[in-house]
């Protein structure tokens, strides 16, 4: 059976995930929106990582409940840079960059939980099955405000930027 | 006919009146001290302009001047009642600071010039943009406080014409909650309400609404119910003890950005004890279950933690209202300025729909608004939506509106939702918006963190035009200052808070140049030459009344439906109440009775946000959910305020208003009566607060955050432990080369993902106290909110030349 694999896929692109989130906030500091929204859709991540390390033992694989650090020493780089560059437009295209990655990030996670959720029913495994119901909404809402970003922001950015 | 001193009475002598009977009249008359009513030349019919109550009043005429003003007692909002701000605040028409000539930035310096040189500059510069860098460069920022025919003209020039997508109102600031939580609960946007629902409601909750101070003469209704037979009574939610609170008979002060939490508190008492209309929710309601499991999760021991309010009050509270037989819920800042607005205000709709009280007498929800002509800017428009509730992300709807301003669909921007003016700000910033048109409303002082605003809007590459009517501090900002008249000075109408549309006639003229905002819009749109797709002109009216019936064809069959209306109709009788049309030729006291709503997937305004993201929903998302058009109820977790208090920053800090005075007080700060009853900006802590800092009432006080610093003297008063009001309305006009006046110094750049409503009531700051006050007192008046928890201070009060007539209903005569 591969749902340990699975799992631990799982548990490492939600770890990514949030990561991302928390890096682009930083680094789009000057864009406040993206800031507070990054760092609070962060905390779904997080949250997910921790719900799912308990089921690791059950599918033969160890995954620590304790979501990974946050991003420090190059994101608080990027983070002056982005007050200094406040004022310029190049990190209008660095944030569609930003965005889009993001977006993919998500949307990856979201695959990751069908295919949990696919094999949980499989296997019958209802508190498996209840967790992906729980999780992968917010994985979906996390998804669609990244895409609802870009098509907010690409216009002006390619158009007038 | 008794003479009341209404500085130190605001609301006038009480007219008790019981449950289902007609608020009695009470007419309000203030004039000009020397000025007898025989010396009046005219009475010209108004309304309102320095609230969003709607008060309907005649102006008086005397030599060409306006010398005071009067209620009119057949009007349905206020019959008669006039609020300070109007009894006193029309004499800042007559100001000698008022602008009367175009100014023009000459190097470095605003000199006066001709129409034709400001305007010329303008179409110029306007011109050079759109040929370098496309409509994408321009933006308009305007107000809750023109009237609707402004609204629809800008609307169409800016998005029909121009074609940009940065076209937002200061509504942003005061109502764009409001708009968000009616759109996501009834997929559109519209009052439910009326104030009428106060004659026969036996519970009034009032939800971060101090009605008291923001909507004077409604809050006469209710302390006129609460005098009479059978009273109803008051929940009130707000961490000041507003006089609301002291009226309430359940007050909850919750920790400033928790309100979500409460709400699901109580919500979860509603649910859990079974206060629910099941036959409601089964016809004509989606999203229940959701909602019920959401709010399990937040008893009350959970949410008296989260809120710091006792548990038994709110299980009181939710009492109150599950057992309540009328319900009306009013709605205002302390909900949508705060941390998870939306979502909090949609909870309100949630009771409402959970308990089946909507659209029969008694039964309502007010979404309150800040501004006169709020409701406008939203219906018309001007707050970047498509005018008369049409759907951006619904191509027939845009279509449609192409049809009307006989232009291409596709020079309509809708690909995306409209830029709201914190998001323009960061354009601005980074420099793709480089004309930024201002009309009416003073941004250096009205949004958060000032001395980012400053620095946005003196940038050297910004080509900034002013609109209006005094030098305001943003104005001193401009390339170009237009001269604007204003209410008293051009005929129009405008629609408050409950729907009622008013008509509002030119009593005097406008002082020097001064030109009606419409005039100067559509002076602009001809000298840059916007055509429709077959060449002729844009905008085809040239008069406000022409305006106002190609306003009607737009609304025609629209949720605010104006066709019934005519500006005849409203003249001499009361305000009418939209849709008015020939199946209902007096208007609509309250939408969504039967519970049919506007929400059908082809026909809504809006196919709703994700509360916490902001995302809009796909119109097939929708479709989904929400096939055959019924209210949605939507859930909502509690989030943790961005700015939580700290050991750095210990108090949370929260902005607000005050009776006395309005916005940047650019006119009631031209009042004497208004300004000297609140003259300079004060800072409020509790007792408990002011103890350990061992400052006393008076002392001067600085308050910090890390965005700045502002001084003030201290009122004790009854606020919340831990919590530090500043009043939001003064700047620096009348305080030349002083700093750290303006409370917006210390707001956080944030807001509302949903709403895109800027947060003014979460932040951290702290607090020292600069030096003892011997005997000096704040400038609190001691009448509403900030009145003194303690005693020796003296009462506010306003003397002879504050002095208005009040006319009561002749004894044992019919009320």
């Amino acid at each position: 059976m591969n749902l340990g694999l699975a799992l631990e896929e799982l548990h490492r692109s939600e770890n990514h995930l949030a990561h991302q989130l928390l890096a682009v906030a930083e680094r789009h500091e000057a864009d406040h929106e993206l800031f507070h929204l990054g760092r609070d859709l962060a905390r779904w991540s997080q949250d997910h990582v921790r719900r799912l390390a308990p089921f690791g033992p059950r599918y033969g694989v160890d995954l620590d409940p304790e979501p990974a650090g946050e991003p420090r020493l190059v994101a608080r780089l990027y983070e002056a840079v982005s007050d200094r560059l406040g004022r310029r437009s190049a990190p209008a295209l660095l944030l569609l960059r930003d965005l889009r990655s993001l977006h993919l990030a998500a949307v990856g996670v979201s695959v990751d939980w069908e295919m949990v959720a696919q094999a949980a029913q499989g296997l019958e495994d209802t508190e498996l099955l209840a967790l992906a119901r729980r999780c992968h909404p917010e994985t979906l809402r996390q998804a669609r405000w990244a895409n609802s970003r870009i098509k907010e922001s690409a216009t002006q950015v390619l158009v007038t930027g | 006919m008794p003479r009341v001193d209404r500085i130190a009475e605001p609301w006038g002598t009480r007219t008790p009146y019981g449950p289902g009977e007609e608020w009695p009249t009470r007419v309000d008359q203030h004039l000009a001290d020397g000025v007898g009513e025989d010396d009046v030349d005219r009475w010209v019919q108004a309304a309102s302009i320095l609230h969003s109550n709607g008060d309907a009043m005649d102006v008086a005429v005397k030599d060409g001047r306006i010398v005071g003003v009067r209620g009119r007692a057949v009007d349905r909002v206020n019959r008669g009642r006039l609020d300070p701000k109007d009894l006193y605040g029309w004499q800042a028409n007559g100001s000698r600071e008022r602008l009367t000539r175009p100014l023009v930035r000459r190097d470095g310096r605003l000199v006066e010039t001709d129409w034709d040189t400001a305007m010329d500059l303008v179409v110029r510069r306007t011109r050079e943009l759109l040929d370098e860098r496309g409509p994408g460069s321009i933006g308009f920022y305007n107000t809750g406080q023109l009237f609707l025919e402004d609204y629809y003209t800008l609307g169409l020039i800016a998005h029909g014409g121009i074609g940009t997508i940065h076209v937002d109102g200061n509504t942003r600031l005061c109502t764009a909650t409001a708009a968000a939580a009616l759109k996501e609960s009834f997929a559109s946007d519209g009052q439910p309400g009326s104030y009428a629902d106060i004659d026969s409601a036996d519970v009034i909750c009032l939800y971060g609404h101090n009605m008291a101070e923001t909507q004077v003469v409604t809050w006469t209704r209710v302390l006129d119910r609460l005098a009479g037979p059978n009273p109803p009574r008051v929940v009130c939610v707000d961490p000041r003890e507003t006089p609301v609170a002291r009226a309430a008979t359940v007050h909850l002060a919750p920790r400033p950005g928790t309100n979500v939490a409460l709400m699901n508190g109580l919500l979860h008492e509603i649910v859990r004890n079974g206060w629910i209309d099941r036959e409601y929710l089964d016809a004509h309601v989606v999203g229940f279950d959701e909602l019920a499991e959401r709010v399990a999760e937040y008893p009350p021991d959970v949410v008296a933690g989260i809120c710091d309010v006792p548990a038994d009050r709110i299980r009181e509270a939710a009492r109150v209202i599950g057992t309540a037989e009328r319900l009306l819920s009013t709605v205002l800042q302390g909900f949508y300025q705060s941390h998870q607005a939306t979502a909090a205000a949609v909870q309100v709709n949630n009771v409402h729909l959970v308990r089946g009280m909507l659209g029969r007498p008694g039964c309502g929800i007010l979404q309150m608004n800040g501004q006169p002509t709020a409701e406008n800017t939203r219906e018309a428009g001007a707050d970047g939506d498509l005018p008369a509730f049409r759907n951006w992300s619904n191509d027939a709807h845009v279509e449609d509106l192409a049809r009307i301003w006989n232009v291409d669909p596709a020079h309509i921007p809708h690909y995306a939702p409209p830029t709201h003016v914190m998001q323009q700000l960061r354009y601005l910033e980074e420099g793709s918006i480089r004309m930024f048109w201002v009309i009416c409303t003073n941004p250096a002082v009205s949004l958060p963190e000032l001395a980012r605003i400053r620095s946005i809007l003196s940038q050297e590459r910004l080509f900034l035009v002013v609109q209006d009517i005094f030098l305001t501090e943003t104005a001193q900002l401009a390339d170009v200052v237009l001269p604007a008249a204003t209410w008293g000075e051009k005929t129009g109408t405008f629609t408050n808070a409950d729907r009622t549309v008013h008509l509002t006639e030119k009593a005097v003229d406008p002082p020097g140049e001064a030109r009606p905002d419409m005039d100067i819009l559509i002076d602009f749109a001809n000298r840059l030459g916007l055509q429709d797709k077959d060449g002729a002109p844009l905008v085809k009216w040239s008069d406000y009344e022409g305006a106002f019936e190609a306003w009607k064809e737009c609304s025609r069959g629209r949720p605010c439906d104006y066709t019934g209306i005519t500006y005849d109709k409203l003249r001499g009788g009361s305000g009418i109440q939209w849709p008015c049309t020939d199946e209902a030729p007096e208007g609509t006291e309250r939408l969504y009775a039967d519970g049919r709503f506007f929400a059908d997937p082809e026909y809504c305004e809006s196919y709703g946000r994700d509360l916490l993201t902001g995302a809009p929903l796909d119109p097939d998302e929708y479709r989904a959910m929400n096939p055959s058009g019924k209210a949605v109820i939507k859930a909502a977790e509690y989030l943790p305020p961005h700015e939580e208090p700290s050991v750095e920053y210990p108090f949370a800090l929260i902005t607000g208003r005050t009776l006395y005075q309005f916005h940047t007080r650019t006119k009631t700060g031209r009042a004497p009566q208004l300004q000297a009853a609140a003259r300079e900006v004060w800072v409020e802590m509790s007792p408990g607060d002011a103890d350990r800092l061992r400052a006393r009432e008076g002392d001067l006080l600085e308050v910090t955050t890390p965005r700045g610093r502002v001084r003030a003297r201290l009122r004790i008063s009854g606020i919340r432990d831990g919590v530090v009001f500043l009043p939001f309305h003064y700047g620096y006009w009348d305080a030349p080369g002083r700093r750290g006046r303006a409370a917006n110094e210390l707001t956080p750049t944030d807001w509302d993902a949903a709403s895109k409503q800027p947060i003014f009531k979460t932040a951290a700051a702290r607090v020292r106290r600069v030096r003892w006050s011997r005997r000096g007192r704040s400038a609190a008046p001691t009448t509403t909110a900030s009145a003194p928890a303690r005693g020796g201070v003296p009462p506010t009060r306003g003397g002879p030349a504050a002095e208005v007539q009040e006319t009561l209903p002749a004894a044992g005569g019919p009320r």
